[in-house]
């Protein structure tokens, strides 16, 4: 048992854990909400309470624009890698193959690139290929980091499924396609869709590629965007403006986090660990 | 009738031909199915990674600026001796070597110390683990300008507590905020693996260590600390890679100004900003070595088990 | 329901191992049949090819007359109770237990009423909300029971079922499978590993060792006259004891002392069909503590004198361990055995006797103790093949 004592020391320390975390957050979400006046006060808290900034952001193209990128670009990007990573996590860790250990060591080092060692070979072949400042110039390389983390999340997660499970179903009279459907199916759900969130922050994350591959409002993602923000003219400071768009592209992650805590955290770790 | 010599007897005598075919019937469709199933993820990869890189080393052995476009040449290894003898390179190598031995210990530290905690509490771990996770999640960029207005004169909380300098724009404090903001950052996922790794010690263990007199201290560097040394080498070698590749922070932070860049956005610059591709891909390639050799410091000398490697042979 | 045939079945792999080798097997309707054997033996490997799990290589099986080799499991109509049960995590109780019956389309009134009986039997009927998660090992196993009941299948497979349980559940548990089967008399093989239950659950047993049989029969008769070393090795707890023996002079040297030499195992060695070197093999009950055995008995034994090691009081009889001199006996089967056993369970080496004794023994450790043995119940091996030279036509030798 422990003491009071230690538990206070336990509760203080939590408590030093959380102001940590959340004050840049909290920071920034103040800043949002102060009026262009009181912008430049230095008070962690607003003095004045406004949503002035919000409306203009939501007014303005050029951040409209952007998040319609950043979301289409995530989600699709999102999508194909847990696709493809599913079916070569299944394969991983199901099937016997030649070539198996070759492809989860490939895709080891592609997780430890330096993605700033493709930025220039890919800015010249989609400049080439016309995928330069396009949707798909940023889904493709968006796929192929992410594709490591969802092979390796997925493949951790599969292999705790317990495949006895898919026997039992042949012996009660399922197919291949019903013992899938009914029994394995349901109990992957929630490794697919957690290994879905971690590649939506990932993509939803990315700076480096955004900024290099794209050049116009076409594709910009909001992270690259709030770094061209200016104010609405030469005089005005974007602070209000930048801190009200960081908000919002904050607000999807702390959702997840939020209602998906404990998921995240065993998908974060399942791949490192138990691999 | 003896057992043992006619199961040798049987073992000896061969399948015949048809038999055999029919046999690996199943283990052929097995590895069809296989290679089915990780070809377009392998395609993908190799198509976006490897071509460019070697694309990239083709690049680097030429002299090609955007700019202008008619003076492309061969030009061998004169771009890396370019890159090599210049001291902004070597500045920024030094940034980027900083950053990344600073970031990494602290982490380590702190990220042991939230191991611990998220771990051990009592009260509000879910809070806890919940707080935690969100530097993890958040946009770096988002992050980054929380820092940047914080620190900024008039505007940030932070700067006003120390008086009315600029932090940001001398070179000593600019490299701590941007160590700052990569520690508050990144230090959750430290965490988070470490984490992984405190589950995988026995309670057992611990107990048995008080059991024999080892105090607290003791516990965690004799008992603790050697189980779980392969979850901190994994972190290690993860974070190592990754903070070699910081970006984010500094772009939004100081741009690079005051000798700030780090080798990531000094080929950026190149690249983008000087759209010099000669130069820009040399200093790819130059980065793509360093941290296959930190990579192979890991492996090699510290006999970091790569996640993944030992399941070859399991199945 | 339906008989079981196996004809000459057959698993080799692509690389060449032979999991299972030419297995003959005739299961009667409503027989329960054990396959028992170490680790590795090919058992799970003989029930998963009679499911359709895996490949037969070779030869014939036959459910009901027909010939099923090419057959998928869920054509086969036979269910199968997994070591690990196999239960559905996501599904209830009730679902898991329906869940056969879904996949035969079977209308919803049928299914309720044929979980509902099947609940009953195995009392379930309270748990039929609970996934199985919030169930104890002992209720997963009867779901798992309950589902291969649910739909009165031609055949039951059990692959190690009881395995999971603790010591005391597993007693329990084997009555429940016992009771079950006999009431609705499916025919049922029984994959196991603990030869108590092959020995308290099966109508025949079948023991298989390197995917070959080694024996089939009823548990006594297995336990009576073990064909040869393996099987008398692996049947019977705590284990039989082997001694090295040599013929001499016509006499047994033994550490237990000189054995005579019957006629029969004479004659054996007159025309070499017998070798010099033997293993001698004796069940501990058939010693007993020479002051206990009457005057009638002692004719039939042969007593000597040892070192008691260790007594054991299990309150019905005592496990001495004793200690006598002489050499291990040794051949490939008992070092098969003491592997299985982890070496734990077989003391019977040959340096040292385990022998059960009455418990009105007044036997003490430390000191020599008189101790007889049953000369009629004891086993002569060849240890170049393991072969029971003792036994023939069926009947247990002895040595008269």
């Amino acid at each position: 048992m422990e003491s009071r004592g230690a538990k206070w020391r336990w509760g203080l320390l939590d408590v030093v854990v959380v102001v940590f975390a959340l004050i840049p957050v909290l920071w920034i979400m103040s800043l949002s909400f102060k009026t262009t006046n009181t912008l430049t006060d230095g008070h962690f808290i607003p003095r004045e309470w406004t949503l002035e900034n919000y409306k203009t952001i939501f007014q303005t193209d050029q951040f409209v624009r952007a998040l319609v990128n950043s979301i289409g670009i995530a989600l699709i990007s999102t999508l194909i890698a847990v696709v493809l990573g599913t079916m070569a996590a299944y394969a991983i860790a199901r099937l016997d193959f030649p070539g198996k250990g070759l492809l989860v060591g490939v895709s080891l080092l592609i997780a430890m690139f330096p993605q700033v060692s493709l930025v220039s070979p890919l800015f010249d072949i989609e400049r080439r290929l016309g995928l330069f400042d396009t949707w798909p110039g940023l889904i493709l390389p968006y796929i192929t980091f992410a594709l490591p983390l969802t092979i390796y999340t997925l493949s951790a997660f599969f292999k705790q499924i317990p495949w006895d499970l898919e026997k039992a179903a042949k012996m009660d009279g399922a197919t291949q396609g019903e013992a899938f459907r009914k029994v394995i199916a349901p109990l992957a759900a929630p490794g697919v869709f957690t290994t879905a969130i971690l590649a939506f922050i990932f993509c939803w994350n990315d700076f480096l590629f955004a900024i290099s591959l794209t050049s116009t409002e076409r594709s910009r993602t909001v992270p690259v965007a709030l770094s061209f923000f200016t104010g609405d003219s030469q005089f005005e400071d974007p602070t209000g403006s930048i801190s009200a768009a960081a908000v919002v592209i904050t607000v999807p992650i702390i959702l997840f986090v939020l209602f998906f805590q404990r998921r995240i955290v065993s998908g974060l770790t399942s791949g490192a660990v138990k691999g | 009738m003896s057992a043992t010599s006619t199961a040798a007897k049987h073992r000896a005598q061969p399948l015949s031909r048809a038999e055999k075919a029919r046999l690996s019937e199943g283990k052929r469709a097995e590895r069809r199915l296989g290679w089915l199933l990780c070809a377009p993820a392998a395609i993908v990869m190799v198509a976006v990674t490897a071509y460019p890189i070697l694309y990239s080393v083709w690049l680097s052995l030429q002299r090609y600026d955007l700019k202008f476009p008619d003076d492309r040449e061969f030009v061998g290894l004169s771009n890396y001796v370019t890159v090599l003898g210049n001291q902004y390179w070597w500045t920024a190598f030094g940034v980027t070597m900083l950053i990344t031995v600073v970031t990494v210990v602290v982490e380590l530290v702190l990220g042991m110390a939230l191991a611990l905690v998220m771990h051990r509490t009592l009260v509000g771990r879910g809070i806890v683990r919940t707080s935690a996770l969100i530097p993890y999640g958040i946009v770096t960029v988002v992050a980054a300008f929380s820092w940047r207005y914080a620190w900024t004169p008039g505007t940030g909380y932070l700067a006003n507590l120390f008086s009315d300098s600029a932090p940001l724009t001398e070179r000593a404090s600019s490299l701590a905020i941007i160590m700052l903001a990569e520690i508050w950052k990144t230090t959750p996922f430290m965490a988070l693996l470490l984490m992984a790794g405190l589950a995988l010690v026995p309670e057992d263990l611990l107990k048995a260590a008080a059991m024999d007199g080892a105090t607290a201290w003791q516990r965690f560097t004799k008992v603790m600390l050697p189980v779980m040394k392969p979850a901190i080498l994994v972190a290690l070698l993860f974070r190592t890679l990754d903070a070699f590749r910081v970006f984010d922070n500094i772009y939004v932070l100081t741009a690079g100004a005051n000798e700030t860049s780090s080798v990531s956005m000094l080929a950026y610059n190149n690249l983008i900003k000087g759209l010099n591709l000669g130069i820009g891909s040399t200093m790819s390639v130059l980065i793509f070595l360093t941290v296959a050799i930190i990579a192979f410091v890991f492996v090699k000398l510290f006999g970091t088990a790569a996640p993944g490697s030992s399941e070859e042979g399991r199945r | 329901m339906a008989d079981i045939v196996l004809d000459k079945v057959g698993k080799q792999y692509p690389d060449g191992t032979v999991a299972v080798r030419d297995v003959d097997l005739e299961i009667a309707d409503g027989e329960f049949v054990i396959l028992v054997g170490p680790s590795g033996c090919g058992k799970s490997t003989l029930l998963n090819m009679i499911a359709g799990l895996e490949d037969i290589s070779s030869g014939e099986l036959r459910i009901g007359g027909e010939r099923m080799n090419e057959k998928a499991p869920r054509d086969r109509d036979i269910a199968m109770v997994f070591q690990s049960y196999a239960l559905y995590p996501n599904m209830t109780v009730r679902e898991n237990m329906a869940f056969p019956l879904r996949l035969a389309k079977l209308d919803k009134a049928t299914i309720d009423e044929k979980v509902a009986e099947a609940a009953k039997v195995l009392e379930l009927t309270e748990l039929l909300e609970r996934k199985p998660a919030n169930l104890s090992g002992g209720q997963r196993q009867r779901v798992a029971m309950g589902r291969a009941i649910v739909r009165s299948p031609k055949a039951f497979l059990m692959d190690e079922p009881l395995s999971n349980l603790d010591a005391k559940l597993r007693v329990q548990m084997r009555t429940v499978v016992s009771r079950l089967q006999k009431r609705l008399g499916t025919t049922t093989v029984y994959v196991t590993h603990d030869q108590t239950e092959a020995m308290t659950l099966g109508d025949r047993v079948v023991v298989l060792r390197a995917g070959v049989v080694q024996q089939v029969g009823d548990p006594q008769t297995l336990y009576d006259h073990p064909a040869n070393l393996f099987v008398a090795g692996f049947i019977g707890s705590p284990a039989m004891n082997f001694l090295s023996a040599r013929a001499l002079d016509g006499a047994l040297r033994t550490a237990l002392g000189d054995v005579p030499i019957g006629d029969r195992l004479r004659g054996m060695l007159e025309r070499g069909e017998a070798p010099q070197e033997m293993i001698l093999g004796v069940r501990p009950e058939h010693f007993e503590d020479a002051a206990l055995v009457d005057e009638a008995a002692r004719a039939k034994g042969r007593e000597f004198e040892a070192p008691v090691e260790l007594v054991e009081s299990m309150g019905s009889d005592k496990y001495v361990y004793l200690t006598v001199e002489g050499e291990r006996a040794s051949s490939a089967e008992l070092e098969e055995l003491a592997a299985d056993a982890g070496a734990a369970d077989l003391p019977a080496g040959g340096a040292n006797l385990v022998t059960r004794l009455s418990a009105e023994s007044r036997v003490r450790e430390g000191g020599p103790y008189k101790v007889w043995f049953n000369l009629e119940k004891i086993h002569l091996f060849d240890p170049s093949d393991g072969r029971n030279i003792t036994l023939h036509e069926g009947r247990a030798a002895g040595i008269s």
